[in-house]
C-alpha cells in the first residue's frame, strides 16, 4: 500500500509543474501562433472532457454535441448583437439554453440504446443544423459576424490584441471541465455513471434511477460544451451553421476524448495535446490548399488507436507504473 | 399542387428508395454479421463512385460498363477492412469499434481529397440517358436504370442469402457464432465475405449514382447519413426490411420536399426516423 501515496505525489508534483508551465506560457511565447495553438487545444480539451462526461463515464455515446456547441456560440452572439448583452453573460445564457434543449432532447432519445443512441444523436445534429441554416432571424446560411469592438475590453470579452487574455480564459474553462469531471468522478452521480455504463439493466435493479441520471449526465455535458461554444464564437468572431454546428465537429470532439482515453480525467487534454498541434502543425507546413493531409493523417491515427489501444493514449502511459485502474 | 406532381414526385422517391435500399443492405448486412456499424458506409460508396468516375475518364467506359469493375473493387476494398481492421476489434468496446470505422471514414474521405481535389465531376454524355414520359409523368432514364439495377442487386443479395448454401452459412453465423463455428463454417471467411459483399452493394450503387449525380470527396456522407435512417427503420441486421426503410426514406425525402420545404427534405427524414425509433426503439421489423 506504499506504492499508491508515491505515485499521489508524483502525480501532485507532475500536475504542479504542468500548470506552472501552463501560466509561464504566453509570457515564454508571445508571438500569436503557439497561443492560438494552445488556445485550440484547451478548447478541444475541454469539449472533449465534455463529450466524456456524457460518453465516457455515462456510456450515451452521442455523436451530435456540436448541437451544443453551436447553441452556445449562437446564443451569447445574438445576445450582444440584438440586446447588446455582455459576452460574460451571454455564455451563461448559452449554457442555460443548452442545457433545457438537452433536457429536451435526451427525454426521448435516452430510450435508445446502442448504435440506435448514436445514430439518434447524428438525427438531432443534422435537424438543427437544417433550422439554423434556414433561420433567417438567426442569420440563416450567411452566418453571423460577432461586432468587433476597438479598443479591447474586459466586458466585450475581446482580447484580439495580444490574444493573451483569450489563453488564460481558455485555460481556466479547461480546469474548470476537468474539475468538474474530477468532483463527479469521485461523487455519488459518479459512480452512478459508471454503473450505467457497465450494465444499466443491473443499475436500474439496484434503485439507480437510471434516466434521471442520463438526463444529469447530459445536462453538464451540454452546459459546459456550450461554454466552450461560445468561446469559439468570441474568438473568431464569425459563426455560420456550417462551422458550429456539423457532424465532423460533433465527431473530432470524440475522436479527441477516444485518442487520449475515454473515460479518464487526463484522456481529453492528452487527445487534444497529441491532435490539435498535429492538425495545426501540418496545416502550416504542409499548407491547407483543400489537401486535407492533416486529417488524413489523424484518420489514420484514430484507426490504429482505436485497433492497437482502444483505451488511448493514456492506457500507453500508464502502463509503465503499473496502474490498472 | 396536382395529382400528377405528387404522382410525379412519389415515382421520384420510389427510384431513389431502391438506390438507398441496395446501400443500406451492405450496412445492414454487416451489422447483422456482427453488430457493427460502418461509419466508412458512405466513403465506401464516394470511392465506388470514383472507381466508375476514372473508368470513364481513363478507358471510356461507361459506368454501365465499369459496374462489374466497381463492384469487384470494394468487394476487395471490404475484405480488405475486414482482415486489416475488424478483426482485430470483433471483442473491442462499441466505442473502439465506431472509431475504427470513423477514422477509416476520416482517412479515405482526405485520401480522396488529397488525391483528386475537392472539384465535382460529372460523367458526361453516360449510353441511358434523357428521360421518357409514361401516362404524363417523366421519368428520367438513368435514374430508372439505376433504380432497376439497384433492385435486381437487392433481389440477388436476398436469394444468394436466403438460398445458396454459402448465404445460410452467413446467416447461421449472423445467428450465432460459435454454434456455426460448430457446424463446421468458417466463420472467419464469412465475416470477410460479409464485409466483401456489403462493400459489394455500395460498389453497384455508386456505379449507378454516377450516371445522374456528381462526384466528390464528400459525397458519401448524406446518402450514409440516409442509409443509416433506412436500417434503422427496418431494423439493424435485417436485411429485407432494408428495403422498407429505403423506399420510405426514398418518398418521405422528396415528398416531404414537396409538401412542406425542399430545404427541409432530410430533417423531416431524421424527424421520422426518430419518431418511429421512439415508438418502436428496434426498428419497424426488428426484433430487440
Amino acid at each position: 500500500m506504499a506504492r499508491p501515496a508515491r505515485g499521489t505525489t508524483v502525480r501532485w508534483l507532475a500536475a504542479s509543474a504542468l500548470l506552472a508551465a501552463l501560466l509561464a506560457f504566453p509570457f515564454v511565447f508571445t508571438r500569436p501562433f503557439p497561443r492560438h495553438v494552445m488556445i485550440s487545444i484547451f478548447l478541444y480539451a475541454m469539449l472533449a472532457q465534455a463529450w466524456n462526461i456524457l460518453a465516457g463515464y455515462c456510456g450515451q455515446i452521442s455523436l451530435g454535441h456540436a448541437v451544443f456547441f453551436g447553441i452556445g456560440a449562437y446564443t451569447s452572439t445574438l445576445l450582444v448583437r440584438h440586446a447588446a448583452l455582455t459576452p460574460w453573460l451571454g455564455m451563461l445564457a448559452g449554457a442555460a439554453v443548452a442545457g433545457l434543449v438537452s433536457q429536451a432532447i435526451g427525454f426521448p432519445v435516452f430510450r435508445l440504446r446502442g448504435h440506435y443512441f448514436a445514430i439518434a444523436t447524428i438525427a438531432v445534429g443534422e435537424i438543427v443544423q437544417t433550422l439554423f441554416i434556414n433561420w433567417d432571424w438567426a442569420g440563416g446560411a450567411r452566418g453571423l459576424f460577432v461586432p468587433l469592438q476597438r479598443p479591447d475590453r474586459f466586458v466585450h470579452f475581446q482580447f484580439h490584441e495580444s490574444k493573451q487574455n483569450y489563453y488564460f480564459v481558455s485555460l481556466a474553462f479547461l480546469a474548470l471541465a476537468l474539475g468538474l469531471a474530477r468532483l463527479l468522478e469521485r461523487s455519488r452521480a459518479g459512480y452512478y455513471f459508471r454503473a450505467i455504463r457497465e450494465d444499466q439493466e443491473a443499475a436500474a435493479s439496484l434503485g439507480v434511477d437510471v434516466t434521471r441520471y442520463k438526463q444529469l449526465a447530459m445536462g453538464i455535458s451540454a452546459m459546459l460544451t456550450a461554454l466552450g461554444g461560445s468561446f469559439y464564437a468570441q474568438y473568431i468572431l464569425f459563426i455560420d451553421p456550417e462551422s458550429v454546428f456539423p457532424l465532423s465537429l460533433s465527431i473530432l470532439i470524440c475522436l479527441i476524448a477516444v485518442l487520449g482515453g475515454v473515460g479518464t480525467l487526463w484522456g481529453p487534454l492528452l487527445g487534444a495535446a497529441v491532435l490539435v498541434p498535429l492538425s495545426e502543425g501540418t496545416r502550416v507546413l504542409l499548407g491547407g490548399g483543400g489537401k486535407a493531409l492533416d486529417l488524413l493523417i489523424y484518420g489514420g491515427l484514430i484507426v490504429v488507436i482505436a485497433v492497437v489501444q482502444p483505451g488511448g493514449l493514456i492506457a500507453l502511459l500508464r502502463r509503465p507504473w503499473g496502474r490498472t485502474s | 399542387m396536382t395529382v400528377e406532381v405528387l404522382l410525379q414526385a412519389a415515382v421520384s422517391g420510389l427510384l431513389m428508395g431502391f438506390v438507398y435500399a441496395l446501400i443500406a443492405a451492405g450496412l445492414s448486412l454487416i451489422f447483422g454479421l456482427m453488430e457493427i456499424v460502418n461509419f466508412a458506409h458512405g466513403e465506401f460508396l464516394m470511392l465506388a463512385m470514383y472507381t466508375a468516375f476514372w473508368s470513364w475518364a481513363l478507358w471510356r467506359l461507361d459506368p454501365l460498363l465499369s459496374l462489374p469493375l466497381s463492384a469487384a473493387v470494394l468487394f476487395l476494398l471490404g475484405v480488405l477492412t475486414y482482415k486489416g481492421v475488424i478483426r482485430w476489434i470483433l471483442e473491442a468496446p462499441m466505442l473502439a469499434q465506431i472509431f475504427a470505422t470513423f477514422g477509416l471514414a476520416v482517412f479515405l474521405r482526405s485520401l480522396a481529397q488529397f488525391l483528386w481535389g475537392v472539384d465535382f465531376r460529372l460523367i458526361q454524355d453516360p449510353l441511358v440517358k434523357g428521360r421518357v414520359s409514361l401516362a404524363g409523368l417523366y421519368i428520367g432514364l438513368p435514374q430508372l436504370m439505376a433504380s432497376l439495377a439497384c433492385l435486381a442487386a437487392f433481389g440477388f443479395l436476398y436469394w444468394f442469402i436466403t438460398r445458396t448454401e454459402t448465404g445460410l452459412a452467413l446467416q447461421a453465423t449472423a445467428q450465432d457464432r460459435q454454434a456455426a463455428s460448430l457446424m463446421g463454417i468458417d466463420t472467419e471467411r464469412m465475416f470477410a465475405l460479409g464485409w466483401g459483399i456489403g462493400a459489394g452493394c455500395v460498389g453497384v450503387a455508386g456505379s449507378l449514382l454516377t450516371t445522374f449525380f456528381y462526384i466528390f470527396p464528400d459525397v458519401g456522407g448524406t446518402f450514409a447519413l440516409l442509409a443509416y435512417v433506412a436500417v434503422a427503420l427496418g431494423g439493424f441486421g435485417n436485411v429485407p426490411a432494408t428495403l422498407a426503410g429505403g423506399i420510405t426514406v426514398g418518398l418521405v425525402e422528396v415528398l416531404g420536399g414537396l409538401l412542406i420545404a425542399p430545404a427541409f427534405k432530410y430533417a423531416i427524414v431524421f424527424l421520422l426516423y426518430l419518431v418511429v425509433v421512439l415508438w418502436r426503439p428496434q426498428g419497424l421489423f426488428g426484433k430487440f
